[in-house]
């Protein structure tokens, strides 16, 4: 049952994803690299992301996968350790060429973080300062958006009564599920969520999976997950990334029934 | 197993004599000071003693409110400059500067907090004080000596930067950077996230900062002495010299011994600076209070 540890050789052709056929592409990612003072991180990273779907990140611990969705909303820069080179394409504007409002770029570009942090503020104030932000000033637009959300992320009934109070008093599975309509409410154009479910029970998961699959007809979704059944309900593209690498790269079905590599099909032995 | 609960055991009970050893000190304190100006007090009525400008202790005059105001003037003006400078500079610090400048900045403010108060005394002496008389006061059409409440708030604040300065870099070092990422992802500016996310998770810190160098602050007895004349009066403006409670009582402690009731008045100088400690830490307090609640 054991992984193998060694890092497989991968042929610079497979390396190289292109559009699928039928797909609109939104996202192009184009020979990105991330470098750390002793390290690569990501290496020579190749992805179109097509338009109203979901595409699944898979891959072990510390295989880059929160570093490329942040340098998707460019939270990179705020490390100046790490060395960035390539492109980004999001609507045909190459957002690490630096030359385009920062706040927008992450705006469109919707991180939900793997570990949730609340502001310190209320429940209802989280969900209002992004709209605020976002230059919002209506109050009854502001309730209504901050009802709405706290529903879609199955939340709402439980914080109704106490929408004035410290979002931090709140239980972990609750908070991610707040940071998720907080990442919601400012209705990005694609949304990168990076395990949203890992604190959650069976059933708020179920919850917060059926409505990824609603937005999807509104929104193009991005998702990390370590749960392979979660991948197989929501996966319409699968990313395989190993050691910073992407080595497969496809529609679910093929992936996940074809598998190529030795290392993905181990992965997927294993981990069901 | 039983070894290690009864070390368990003993060693709480130990934390709780030190503990109620620390509860003690300001209760005896208090107490002293309490017993030991009880001579003035069964003389003099207590709104006389705080509210009279009267000072003439040959006379059995205590009016205490000239020192009073003096003090309040000094340590407020003194903080109303630090304050903002330091969390400013602890914002740039943390947030703006690079590691370098902040790993060459800590042992600068650690020199500086560990500077003799008799050194800002003399330095105060030998720049604020003229500075005072003969740039600023002029510049606001006044006439001053350059010994003034002023100048004992400038070299105060001076002072108490370092020590302010240190508590508030703690205090931002210790809000998680995942909590800025979360605002900025949201699409905030740097400022924004600062603004309504690093001061607010930091506002308990900040104010237990405020309070501390407020306590200290007004405590701070040498360099203030130093700087400030020492003239018995109402201050009528920050170019007028004051006489703050802490240099009343060192400036006479052990002297004059042969009017009555004078050692008396300095302990009930020391008892009031005593509760206007009390009272700025109560209130800090309750503003900490309020803001946790939040
Ligand atoms: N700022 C940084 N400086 C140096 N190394 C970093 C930095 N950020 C991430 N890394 C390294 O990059 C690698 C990938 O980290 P990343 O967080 O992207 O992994 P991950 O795939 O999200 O893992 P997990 O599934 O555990 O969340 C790790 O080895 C990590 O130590
Ligand atoms: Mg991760």
């Amino acid at each position: 049952m054991s992984i193998k540890t060694t890092i497989p050789v991968i042929s610079k052709e497979a390396a190289h994803f292109q559009v699928v056929p039928g797909e609109v592409p939104v996202l192009n990612i184009r020979n990105l690299n991330v470098r750390s003072k002793n390290a690569q991180i990501l290496k020579n990273i190749n992805l179109v992301v097509p338009k109203n779907k979901i595409t699944v990140l898979l891959g072990p611990s510390g295989c880059g996968k929160t570093t490329l969705l942040k340098c998707m909303n460019r939270l990179t820069d705020l490390y100046s350790e790490l060395k960035l080179d390539g492109s980004i394409e999001i609507d045909g504007e190459d957002i690490l060429s630096g030359k385009y409002d920062i706040t927008q770029i992450r705006q469109k570009m919707g991180l939900v973080m793997q570990r949730p942090f609340p502001l310190p503020m209320s429940i209802y104030d989280n969900i209002a300062y992004g709209l605020k932000i976002k230059g919002i000033r209506k109050k009854s637009i502001i309730s209504e958006k901050v009802e709405k959300h706290l529903r879609e992320v199955a939340l709402w009934d439980e914080v109704k009564d106490r929408l004035k109070t410290s979002a931090q008093r709140l239980s972990i599975g609750q908070q991610q599920r707040l940071c998720l309509a907080r990442g919601l409410a400012v209705e990005p154009e694609i949304i990168l969520a990076d395990e949203p479910t890992s604190a959650l029970d069976p059933i708020s998961s179920r919850v917060i999976e059926e409505e990824f699959l609603k937005l999807k007809a509104d929104y193009t979704i991005i998702l990390v997950t370590h749960i392979l059944r979660q991948a197989k309900r929501l996966a319409d593209f699968v990313v395989f990334m190993y050691y910073g690498e992407i080595v497969e790269y496809g529609p679910a079905s093929e992936i996940f029934e074809n598998p190529k590599t030795d290392i993905l099909k181990e992965y997927l032995r294993v981990g069901h | 197993m039983t070894k290690r609960i009864l070390i368990d055991n003993i060693s709480s009970k130990w934390m709780l004599v030190c503990l109620s050893f620390f509860l003690l000190l300001p209760l005896a304190i208090g107490t002293g000071l309490v017993l030991k100006s009880e001579d003035l007090l069964t003389g003099h009525t207590l709104s006389s003693l705080i509210f009279s400008a009267d000072w003439s202790p040959s006379e059995d005059k205590f009016g205490f409110w000239p020192f009073i105001l003096s003090s309040l003037w000094v340590t407020i003006i003194a903080l109303i400059i630090s304050m903002p400078l330091c969390l400013l500079a602890a914002i740039y610090l943390s947030q703006f500067a690079p590691k370098w400048l902040l790993e060459f900045m800590r042992p600068v403010i650690d020199i500086l907090a560990g500077i003799p108060s008799v050194v800002y005394g003399v330095w105060g002496v030998l720049v604020i004080v003229p500075l005072v008389g003969d740039t600023i006061a002029p510049f606001f059409n006044n006439e001053s000596l350059g010994y003034s409440i002023l100048a004992g708030a400038l070299v105060l604040a001076v002072m108490s930067i370092p020590y302010i300065l240190n508590m508030l870099l703690e205090v931002f070092r210790q809000v998680p950077v995942e909590l800025g990422e979360a605002s900025l992802s949201l699409g905030a500016t740097k400022w924004e996230t600062i603004k309504h996310v690093f001061i607010r998770k930091g506002a308990t810190g900040i104010l237990s900062a405020y309070g501390l160098g407020f306590s200290k602050a007004l405590g701070e007895t040498i360099a203030v002495m130093m700087v400030i004349g020492n003239v018995v009066q109402e201050p009528a403006s920050v170019f007028d010299a004051g006489y703050p409670l802490p240099a009343l009582i060192a400036n006479n402690y052990g002297e004059m011994m042969s009017i009555p009731s004078y050692d008396s008045a300095l302990m009930f100088g020391s008892l009031l600076l005593f509760v206007i400690i009390l009272a700025i830490n109560i209130l800090f307090r309750y503003l900490i209070y309020k803001s946790e609640e939040k």
